[in-house]
């Protein structure tokens, strides 16, 4: 049987009519990692051990009828959650050697669960990149085709998803990274409001943008998923004091006579011709299904790069301080002094992107700088997220294409870090306004997939997985995966 | 030195850091117990883990909020914290939580007094912030340890408006402040162990200029004494400099008490810059009213109110009930011995006196008085009641300190029962006039002087039992006849 065909929701079933056990099921995958991952790099590490472990213990629950709501589906996370007793990286030689003392709250919900994990996923290095290229532990595949990026910074999370290594993989989205991924890589990514999932053991790169999500092969995948992950945390100032929503139930609702809002801003734009047709295809979809298309404005969404990256870089170079040599991480050999300890360390430990965004962070934080860069970037966010706020109350969900074109060539955009922070151009808006954003595949373009974004106003992410969820029983895009 | 205060005036403010006497951490739930070993009680969060987060401990905005009160001072909400950046070993996160735009604690005044006078000086804030860890260099060979036991206790820095002229006003805006929070108990104000730290801002300029001079920071004096020393020492020093024709360089010095000087710390060869900016991991705090009310009605009496009541309530004067107010303990203490003596003027003379001495003596606080407050009350009510004289009482005290024993034990097994019969004083006086005729003649002859020799004498043949004022009165119409 090709278990890793089978949706979350039919492993599930599985498991509990005992038509296979967890550990037929987490072999299965972990077989798949063997065979396939050195074309796509996509995972860090494989806790092959560890994951047997869990799947036995899985399989022991539901022998005495004990089992946990998700008792023994595997999931892969990205290396940006700490795993108590297993390598978290970041995808940087700065924490190449850091074996976490401790589990992030996304990981020990799902773990609660009975989730079974396979691995830590590669990423860029500090969730800096959108491209996957910048990790320590090298770049990642695409597997739709091995010459192409599979975006970033999850993109060994998408990777591994589309590549069916692993059936849902945890992700994080600070300016794009879960639904650009996703979007390149043909899968559904759901980044959720800002605090509906704790922020507490996911490594910091932007903290008043960064959330966490997922990157599945569904909406209904993702659902499943993302609201065992969800609700509050004390451990986390910011997260919402919420009960976790009812998202598997919910998404089934239908969207008629509900409201799409297509934003002239975007629109405006020159786009390549492809991603046009596949947009009206959609839209015509939606209409089809009773939907109601309208134009929005969303009159400063073009500041929302500039701010973006001075905010983002702000808050990492602050962030990222803690990595000094001291007590734990990477040290550099036989430091003469402490300021020799900080400088090299840092000199040796850190790409040249992340040394890039401390140094920009920096910049725009020092005195005499500060309020032209970092308080006027406060102020604009907040015209941006007020753009949201008017518009959503005369739609439901605002759409638009996730990134300005399909995946591209490694080393292709390397050398211009403009244009690779143009890939975000779409989905950064989204965490400025903490909104929850989603894309789902909705067309190909020679070979390779193409997404949609819909992003919704606070705490709607129901409302985004019912336009996804109805998208998808009435199309296939997202049922195409690459050969590999 | 020559002294210079004819042309010259001093302008200092204060920065006092209070560590809060909290049982946990500012954002973590790890002990802030003092005296542990190195890295006992420094938990992810403090080590500043990869991906952790701070959670504020609530306990520290109710001090904050009584410390604002007692400060006369505005309470913001909402009130924020803000990230100040500098890369050090012994600060794990690469920056320290602190608060910049909204501190909890803003405008506010503490009257203080001194010899010549009252005055008010100005709270500029009051702002909470996270401790370092300390860097140890003793006990390692060519390298550092790290202790991150202090990382992450509460302090609130307390700073004051340039509003201080004199050493003396520093100190004395020190104590008071001192005062207020063993008062509070929110601290216990130990400057010895780091629990309350003081810089020292000083600039001095001509009288009559309106322009500030340039100033120094003097960091980390760890005494009252020393606070008085280093800032009078640097009020000379840069008089001194500037009469020379030098200019004053804005630095961070040191006093060094051995020397009574201070001296620049090694020079950073660039100025800090903090780069603060909002902490994105904590959201603004809106204070509620009802919150705030609440803790106001927790409020002790404090120090100034407390001597008020002492004055109108005890008759004490001004300056004893200043005295005894300003420590919370004492207070206490006078007020329980106040209780069982029924005397509130005899009991503050004796705390303020004997007492003191005796504490001072073998180095002990009010607390560790080897004569509880109610045992003094039982001496004092004595004398009060005439069983003993003042002076026996002295005595009597002595033994009660070494002994423990109580006073009326002590009275009984020693006859020390003060003679206040008529009677028995009259018949020593009849002898003592009879055993001195000498003296006799020479006083009613006009030498008054010898009236003392009499009193004396009786006292001696009475072994000090006699009440004076009876022996005074009687010996007087004797010698008169």
């Amino acid at each position: 049987m090709d278990l890793h065909k089978l949706s979350l929701n039919q492993q599930l079933e599985g498991l509990k009519k005992g038509e296979f056990t967890s550990t037929e099921l987490t072999s299965h995958y972990i077989s798949r990692i063997t065979e396939f991952d050195e074309q796509i790099n996509s995972f860090i590490t494989v806790t092959e051990d560890m994951a047997l472990s869990q799947a036995k213990a899985a399989d022991e629950r539901y022998k005495n009828k004990t089992n946990l709501p998700l008792d023994g589906l595997p999931i892969a996370h990205k290396d940006i959650f700490c795993t108590k007793g297993v390598l978290t990286t970041c995808g940087s030689k700065m924490l190449s050697n850091f074996e976490a003392p401790y589990s992030s709250t996304v990981y020990e919900k799902l773990d609660k669960e009975g989730m079974v994990m396979l691995g830590k996923t590669n990423m860029d290095e500090f969730a800096m990149g959108s491209s996957n290229e910048t990790s320590y532990f090298g770049p990642v595949k695409n597997p739709w085709n091995t010459e192409y990026v599979p975006g970033g910074s999850s993109g060994g999370s998408a990777s591994c998803v589309s590549a069916e290594l692993a059936p849902i993989a945890t992700a994080t989205d600070t300016g794009g990274s879960i639904r650009q991924p996703a979007s390149l890589c043909g899968l559904t990514g759901i980044k959720p409001t800002y605090g509906r999932v704790s922020r507490y053991g996911m490594i910091a790169f932007a903290s008043s943008l960064d959330q966490a999500g997922v990157v599945a092969r569904s909406a209904e995948d993702a659902a499943l998923i993302l609201e065992a992950m969800s609700g509050h945390d004390p451990k986390d100032s910011t997260s919402l004091k919420l009960d976790k929503p009812n998202l598997s139930k919910e998404l089934k609702s239908s969207i008629k006579g509900m409201k799409i809002g297509l934003p002239k801003e975007f629109f405006e734009k020159e786009m390549p011709s492809y991603i046009e047709q596949s947009i009206e295809e959609a839209i015509e979809v939606y209409k089809s299904l009773g939907a109601e298309v309208v134009e929005v404005s969303l009159s400063n969404i073009n500041l929302s790069l500039p701010i973006y990256y001075i905010i983002a870089p702000a808050e990492c170079s602050a962030n990222l301080s803690r990595y000094d040599g001291v007590r734990y991480g990477y040290r550099c050999e036989n430091p003469i002094d402490i300021e020799d300890l900080f400088m090299r360390t840092r000199e040796e430990g850190f790409g040249a992107e992340v040394k890039r965004r401390i140094l920009i962070g920096t910049y725009a934080l020092s005195a005499g700088y500060y309020d032209a860069y970092y308080l006027k970037a406060q102020k604009c966010r907040q015209l941006v997220a007020n753009d949201f706020s008017e518009a959503f109350k005369s739609v439901d969900v605002i759409l638009s294409p996730t990134t300005p074109g399909t995946s591209f060539k490694s080393g292709e955009k390397t050398s211009d870090p403009i244009e690779m922070y143009l890939q975000d151009i779409f989905t950064i808006p989204a965490n400025l306004a903490g909104l929850p954003g989603l894309s789902i595949p909705c067309g190909e373009h020679q070979g390779l997939p193409l997404g949609m974004q819909l992003v919704g106003n606070s705490l709607e992410e129901s409302k985004l997985l019912q336009f996804a969820y109805s998208y998808q029983s009435n199309t296939d895009w997202h049922k195409k995966m690459p050969n590999i | 030195m020559k002294n210079y205060s004819e042309d010259w005036e001093a302008v200092i403010g204060l920065e006092i850091h209070v560590q809060l006497s909290t049982k946990s951490k500012l954002f973590s739930g790890a002990s802030t117990n003092f005296g542990a070993l190195p890295n006992t009680q420094a938990c992810n969060i403090d080590l500043a883990l990869p991906g952790v987060l701070p959670v504020l401990n609530e306990e520290v905005l109710r001090m904050a909020i009584k410390l604002g009160k007692a400060l006369n001072a505005e309470i913001n909400s909402p009130t924020s914290f803000a990230r100040k950046n500098y890369f050090y070993p012994d600060s794990p996160k690469g920056y320290q939580i602190s608060q910049m735009d909204r501190p909890i604690v803003e405008d506010g005044y503490l009257d203080i007094e001194t010899d010549k006078g009252a005055k008010r000086i100005g709270v500029t804030r009051a702002h909470l912030e996270e401790d370092a860890g300390k860097s140890l260099h003793d006990d390692f060979e060519g390298q550092s340890g790290i202790d991150l036991n202090r990382a992450g206790t509460p302090l609130l820095e307390i700073v004051s408006e340039p509003e201080i002229s004199s050493s003396e006003e520093a100190v004395a805006y020190l104590k008071s402040i001192h005062s207020i929070i063993r008062y509070l108990e929110i601290s216990d104000g130990n400057m010895a162990e780091g629990s309350m730290r003081c810089d020292a801002n000083v600039s001095v300029r001509k009288k009559g200029d309106e322009k500030l001079g340039t100033r120094t920071e003097t960091k980390n004096v760890n005494s009252f004494r020393f606070v008085e020393k280093a800032i009078q020492y640097e009020i000379e020093r840069q008089i001194h400099e500037l009469e020379s024709g030098n200019k004053i360089t804005q630095e961070t010095r040191l006093y060094d008490s051995q020397a009574n000087t201070t001296r620049p710390m090694r020079s950073k060869e660039f100025a800090n810059d903090y780069r603060y900016f909002p902490e994105p991991d904590l959201l603004p705090i809106n204070l509620k009213k009802e919150f705030i009310e609440e803790v106001l009605a927790t409020m002790p009496e404090m120090p100034n109110q407390k001597r008020e009541r002492f004055v109108s309530q005890f008759s004490l004067s001004e300056y004893d009930a200043g005295l005894l107010a300003a420590d919370k303990d004492l207070a206490d203490f006078f007020e329980e011995v106040t209780k069982v003596s029924n005397s509130p003027k005899l009991s503050a003379n004796w705390i303020m006196g004997e007492l003191s001495a005796e504490l001072n003596n073998e180095n002990l606080s009010i607390k560790e008085s080897k004569v509880t407050s109610n045992k003094l009350g039982q001496l004092i009510s004595r004398i009060e009641d005439g069983t003993i004289s003042g002076k026996i009482a002295k005595d009597i005290f002595e033994k009660m300190w070494s002994s423990g024993k109580e006073v009326d034990a002590i009275i009984k097994d020693e006859g020390l029962e003060q003679v206040t019969d008529d009677k028995e004083i009259e018949t020593m006086i009849d002898e003592v006039i009879a055993n001195n005729p000498e003296q006799l003649e020479q006083y009613r002859s006009g030498k008054d002087r010898l009236f003392g020799f009499f009193v004396g004498q009786v006292m001696k043949a009475s072994q000090g039992k006699a009440n004076p004022k009876q022996v005074n009165d009687i010996l007087k119409s004797k010698l008169e006849k």
